[in-house]
């Protein structure tokens, strides 16, 4: 065997390590991608199964039944379906007005200097901790808001026909408009940011041409920036929708864990986080299967949510590579 | 009568001013937050609750054991987490482009991002918690790196992707074979960037609470054996905030600023880290 032979050969021989190699790697990634795939499905699956027992038992009626009753192994999801929507709906009606001035104060009006420490602010408020929320509203919001805003409103929002029912309930703090509020604070960082994110997208030559008309700043923020990044704003706001429904220890500092009907939103209420927070280690059986039920609703629920924020936000991208081409 | 001008300029300054005092309120609320927890926090932290273990009702100790606990579940989460998330970010980034797979994972793994902890938790119960009839460290570990995938997952591919094609046209040109070039080039390109999702992964599940209440749940007393259940900060601060005992609730505030404190720390460190390679 000639030396260049010998050295083709080792060349061959290292070359096809090298493929391998490439197909180990690539099918490792491959597989780990997958997994995330087979996570969500699993999840899924098994908290199907777990809360088979109490679909099989009540059947449809377990969604809009009221009743809980653990003594008696009654299970109805209806409180905290109902305190799950309705506390979630506070926070966005008070979120994103909230955030969309926060995005347009930080996108268009700060001078330069105060763009960066503004922003990092806002989006630290998305780093504090959820329980840290709970502390605060339990210990400080609470018994503030109980003190000077509530009467404030019961006295003048609680005789309005109609309307006024909803402004009624004890003095104490703790309550499903509380945890409303709560959750507001807490998901105006992530709609903040995204909607600032797509803010500073929009072309100059649009706003320019807009302010070139005559348009004062809040006509540009109107007719312009809102139209052309409606898709993206409407997707970030179901992602802060997603949030607020899933989120746990907050809440169940502050909602008062009482599973009875209201429709007082100063009354204590509960949602389907904080019900499973609540009595998960205390329970077993049907009672068990019932809050793993409960769970599993929840879970759809965020993933239609979260499903459609993000292809919000994914249809203003394509439009806007489509802009660019 | 005011002209047409005149409304339009008033709706104009009503509403910017409006953003403005928005914008006050969300810093009121993350001072007034800071300021409470800073506050009662500082207070009672002292030399006892970094020596001392969590004591029972009326008594008075420290957190060493949840302190440690909590270091061992986040260092074990993180480390289940992070090669999943770093490899399945790797596909996305350098072999997936634009196929219907990765855009299935891309989408899921954002649904995965913003998914309620409280079912991740109620999930690792059913696969482990039950099965071995008992709380574990280890179950609080694999709870939170299924937080953990997602976040490392996106900063993966999102760093990768800013790598410039001609440095792995370059080095592919050079022949070296894909994975080396995705090892040696590429990974080398993105290190920062991929630190910092690691970062941001570790402070996203510090502070976890809820996951861990179905899975690691609490010990009073310390255990480094991660089959035990085992004591950890956030179920600490949701157990003694709750209890009717002052000695309790002021280590609930000790602990619930620690936590805070490190978890800003890293999200701050996380983005100016970030900054840096972009302005190179």
């Amino acid at each position: 065997m000639s030396a260049t032979e010998k050295d083709i050969k080792v060349h061959l021989h290292t070359q096809s390590a090298g493929v391998i190699w490439d197909k180990v790697f690539k099918g490792t990634a491959f597989a780990f991608a997958a997994m995330v795939l087979i996570v969500m499905l699993a999840i899924m699956v098994m908290l199907f199964k777990e809360a088979w027992p109490t679909f099989a038992h009540f059947g449809f009626s377990f969604l809009y039944t009221s009743e809980w009753d653990v003594v008696n192994d009654k299970f109805g999801a209806l409180v905290p379906i109902v305190g799950t929507l309705v506390t979630s709906l506070i926070a966005v009606l008070i979120g994103v007005p909230v955030s969309f001035g926060i995005a347009i104060f930080i996108s268009l009006m700060a001078p330069s200097w105060l763009k960066r420490p503004v922003g990092i602010a806002i989006e630290l408020l998305a780093a504090v901790p959820s329980i840290i929320y709970g502390m605060w509203g339990l210990f400080y919001f609470a018994p503030w808001f109980a003190n000077t805003i509530q009467p404030f409103m019961t006295d003048n929002l609680g005789g309005v026909p109609f309307i006024g029912q909803f402004f009624q309930g004890p003095p104490i703090g703790v309550s499903i408009f509380t945890a409303g509020f709560v959750l507001a604070i807490m998901i105006i960082p992530f709609i903040a940011s995204i909607m600032r994110d797509m803010f500073d997208v929009v072309p100059t030559a649009l706003k320019e041409s807009a302010y070139a008309m005559g348009s004062t700043t809040w006509e540009v923020v109107w007719k312009v920036i809102l139209p052309y990044t409606k898709a993206g704003v409407i997707g970030g706001i179901m992602l802060g929708l997603g949030r607020a429904m899933g989120e746990t220890m907050a809440v169940a500092f502050v909602v008062g864990n009482s599973l009875e009907l209201n429709t007082g939103l100063f009354y204590p209420g509960a949602t389907i986080a904080s019900t499973m927070a609540n009595e998960f280690n205390e329970a077993s059986g049907l009672h068990m299967s019932s809050l793993i039920a409960l769970g599993f609703m929840l879970f759809v629920i965020t993933f239609l949510v979260l499903s459609l924020a993000k292809w919000f936000l994914l249809r203003l991208e394509k439009s806007q590579q489509g802009d660019e081409t | 009568m005011i002209s047409k001008f005149t409304k339009r300029k008033l709706i104009n300054y009503f509403n910017l001013s409006a953003s403005i005092v928005v914008t006050a309120f969300g810093l009121v609320m993350l001072a007034w937050i800071l300021t409470v927890l800073f506050g009662k926090g500082f207070q009672h932290i002292n030399w006892a609750v970094f020596t001392q273990m969590t004591p029972p009702p009326g008594a008075s100790g420290g957190l060493i054991n949840a302190i440690v606990g909590t270091l061992l579940i986040t260092f074990f989460a993180v480390l289940i987490g992070t090669p999943i998330g770093l490899m399945a970010g790797t596909y996305l980034a350098e072999f997936g482009g634009k196929g219907r797979f990765s855009s299935t994972v891309r989408f899921i793994n954002d649904v995965l991002l913003s998914a309620p902890s409280i079912v991740v938790g109620v999930f690792v119960y059913a696969i482990l918690v039950k099965p071995q009839g008992h709380f574990s460290g280890w179950a609080g570990a694999v709870a939170l790196s299924i937080l953990v995938i997602p976040v490392v997952l996106r900063t993966t591919e999102d760093m990768l992707r800013l790598v410039p094609v001609q440095m792995r046209e370059a080095a592919a040109a050079l022949g070296a074979p894909r994975y080396k070039v995705t090892i040696d080039i590429v990974y080398k390109a993105a290190l920062s960037g991929m630190i910092t999702g690691l970062l941001l992964a570790t402070a996203r599940i510090m502070g976890e609470t809820a996951p861990l209440l179905f899975t690691g749940l609490n010990n009073q007393f310390w255990s480094l054996d991660m089959n035990q259940p085992m004591a950890n900060m956030p179920v600490v601060i949701y157990q003694y905030a709750l209890s009717p005992y002052e000695d309790w609730q002021d280590l609930a505030w000790a602990a619930a600023l620690l936590i805070t404190i490190s978890v800003l720390v890293m999200n701050i460190i996380a983005r100016y880290s970030l900054k840096q390679p972009s302005s190179q």
